[in-house]
């Protein structure tokens, strides 16, 4: 089974999640185990919840899901003591643009998520799990499904887990295709049989998430992370990165680049080293434009702002963020007219029409874009398209707002000549062409 | 299916059981929601209101055999616009159609998770990577031979 994976991998990563990948029959349990599988549950077992919770806070983890919040201080928010169950509910909705990690995790390593997702249990004293995956990955419900049935057969899901007396059920919900749902408290909705619209915060998912009841809700890759941390020490995970960052990622090379991949990168490794030696630089040698550096609701780093080391907070200063994970690397011959369109086209298909400024902002944005890209832009829409993405800034009630907004808002500023050259009147610029 | 979920929570299962149901029926149809309903213990309306929002749900029947591409940024990158372009005449239709004998239908997807294998094409539930209009055309030629 899967033992052929999507691309190659690189000498330059270092491989914690996903040093299972390509083992023959990764995803099987027997794998599992003789590959330190479960050794980190039963470890936990040993360790108070408080334990648990101070061990990930050391890891210096942060989530894989877009936002990097601290996971070990998103773990001691939920109310361990509550009277009421506590659920842990897993994220694997993997829809934003340039993101395709979390099916990996999922498909060669599943046993390592769900003993992630049990040590959660332990930490929240939480007995339910649910694994929302979106509904086109439906070949990875089947595929997790079984690993479940697996891990249920030989006693490490159920009741008196290996013997420790721990009980725990964990269940696959689909998806059926909305990326809205990822956002944490649409995605619980979902969950609930509802549209996916979010709701308002607080109350935070940590006390009354998942049908009014405490609930830890994490990334796949955020939960893939736990057992190594807690079987070698936070420490040891929080060494491999930078401070307050944590560990590996899995980062998603994708768009001009010879080799495109998933690769496994310590925390703060240099973007540029990223592009050139772990993806194989570009083709044909053409020059670097542009790069999205977590995922389609980043704004866009300019060739010469990409020296910097790949971690949340150089990111953040650099004025964008690293997201989930998915880096887009775009050539000199990109059009940024047609990338800053495609990009509005999908936020104004997914905004779930809730609040006005993100539904009217992203049909407008979109609409101003699509003039652009037929040649009958105007002057005039160029800071338009800046200021309707602005005002959309903070006024929305969810993140897909901002998400929509800030590209948008990168784009205009940075590679404004890209827009003149398709005002109306201009010859259509015939060297721009993406490829 | 239904005893995944917490005591009087069937109402959880709507979604997931729509989209297993839809592909035993080709679609969701006013009789399937009214059953749906029934299992999950809610109103045929509480269910209803849900086809709409998600895009995987339709009331319309699609092909046998639906042709996703995927045209957002890491495929527009790397030809994912003309392959769908190539995908359009090949099939001689457009966007969210069918052929007129029900075997094919189309449509233009947002990200599906397989960008570092860009292009990528999902027929049903099967994912297709580094697709070219050639290797297309072959995928709907033996489809359509396996007919
Ligand atoms: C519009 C929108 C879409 C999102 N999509 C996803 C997603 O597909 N997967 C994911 O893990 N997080 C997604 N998130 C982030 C979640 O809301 C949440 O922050 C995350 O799942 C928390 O887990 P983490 O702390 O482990 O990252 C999305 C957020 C927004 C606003
Ligand atoms: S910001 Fe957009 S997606 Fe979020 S609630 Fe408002 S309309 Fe819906
Ligand atoms: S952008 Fe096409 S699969 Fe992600």
């Amino acid at each position: 089974m899967p033992t052929t994976l999507y691309n190659e991998p690189s000498p330059l990563e270092t491989k914690v999640l996903s040093k299972r990948f390509g083992l023959e029959n990764s995803h099987r349990l027997d794998t599992y185990l003789a590959h330190d599988g479960f050794k980190a549950f039963l470890k936990a077992r040993q360790m108070t919840p408080e334990q648990i919770v101070e061990e990930v806070k050391t890891s210096a983890l942060r989530g894989r899901g877009g936002a990097g919040f601290p996971t070990g201080l998103k773990w001691s928010f939920v109310p361990r003591t509550s009277p009421k169950p506590k659920y842990i509910v897993i994220n694997a909705d993997e829809s934003e643009p340039g993101t395709c990690k979390d099916r990996l995790l999922m498909e060669y390593d599943p046993h390592q998520l769900i003993e992630g997702i049990l040590i959660a249990g332990l930490a929240m004293d939480a007995h339910k799990g649910y694994l929302y995956i979106r509904g086109e990955y439906r070949y990875l419900i089947d595929h997790t499904d079984r690993a479940i049935g697996e891990a249920y057969s030989k006693g490490y899901l159920g009741k008196n887990i290996a013997g420790t007396g721990f009980d725990f059920d964990l269940y696959t919900h689909s998806g059926a295709g909305a990326y809205e749902c990822g956002e944490e408290t649409a995605l619980l909705d979902s969950l609930e049989g509802k549209r996916g619209i979010p709701r308002m915060k607080p109350p935070f998912p940590a006390v009354a998430g998942a049908w009014a009841s405490p609930t830890l809700l994490n990334n796949v890759e955020t939960f893939s992370a736990v057992p190594n941390i807690i079987r070698d020490g936070g420490a040891a995970f929080a060494a491999l990165g930078t401070p307050k960052n944590g560990g590996t990622r899995l980062v998603c090379i994708s768009g001009h680049v010879n080799k495109p991949g998933v690769y496994e990168l310590p925390l703060g490794y240099p973007m540029l080293k990223a592009i050139y030696e772990v993806a194989g630089g570009i083709p044909g040698g053409k020059k670097l434009k542009a790069v999205v550096p977590g995922g389609s609701s980043c704004p866009l780093l300019k060739a010469e702002e990409c020296d910097i080391p790949m971690d949340y907070d150089t990111l953040a200063k650099a004025g964008s963020m690293l997201g989930s994970g998915g880096m887009v690397v775009l050539d000199e011959t990109t059009d940024m007219v047609k990338f800053a369109l495609r990009i509005m086209r999908f936020y104004a298909h997914e905004s779930c029409g809730w609040c006005i400024p993100c539904r009217e902002g992203t049909t407008w944005l979109r609409k101003i874009l699509q003039r652009f890209d037929d040649g009958g832009g105007r002057k005039e829409d160029i800071p338009v398209l800046g200021e309707v993405s602005k005002n959309m800034l903070g006024r929305t009630f969810c993140a897909l707002g901002d998400a929509a907004a800030m590209p948008t808002i990168s784009i205009v500023e940075k590679f404004r000549e890209d827009f003149e050259k398709r005002l109306a009147g201009a010859s259509r610029a015939s060297e721009l062409v993406t490829v | 299916m239904l005893a995944a979920y917490p005591e009087g929570r069937k109402r959880s299962a709507v979604v997931p059981m729509l989209i297993y149901a839809q592909d035993e029926t080709g679609a969701v149809t006013p009789e399937l929601i009214a059953e749906v309903a029934k299992r999950c213990e809610v109103e045929p309306l509480q269910v209803d209101e849900v086809v709409g929002y998600y895009s995987m749900l339709h009331r319309k029947p699609l092909g046998k055999y639906h042709v996703q591409v995927c045209t957002n940024i890491s495929c527009l990158l790397v030809g994912g616009e003309e392959l769908y372009e190539h995908a359009k005449k090949k099939l001689g239709i457009g966007n969210k159609q069918v052929t007129a004998d029900g075997q094919f239908s189309l449509e233009e997807v947002e990200c599906m998770g397989a960008c570092s294998w860009a292009p990528a094409v999902e027929i049903n539930y099967d994912f297709h990577h580094y697709v070219t209009p050639e290797r297309l055309d072959q995928l709907i030629d033996a489809l359509r031979k396996a007919n």
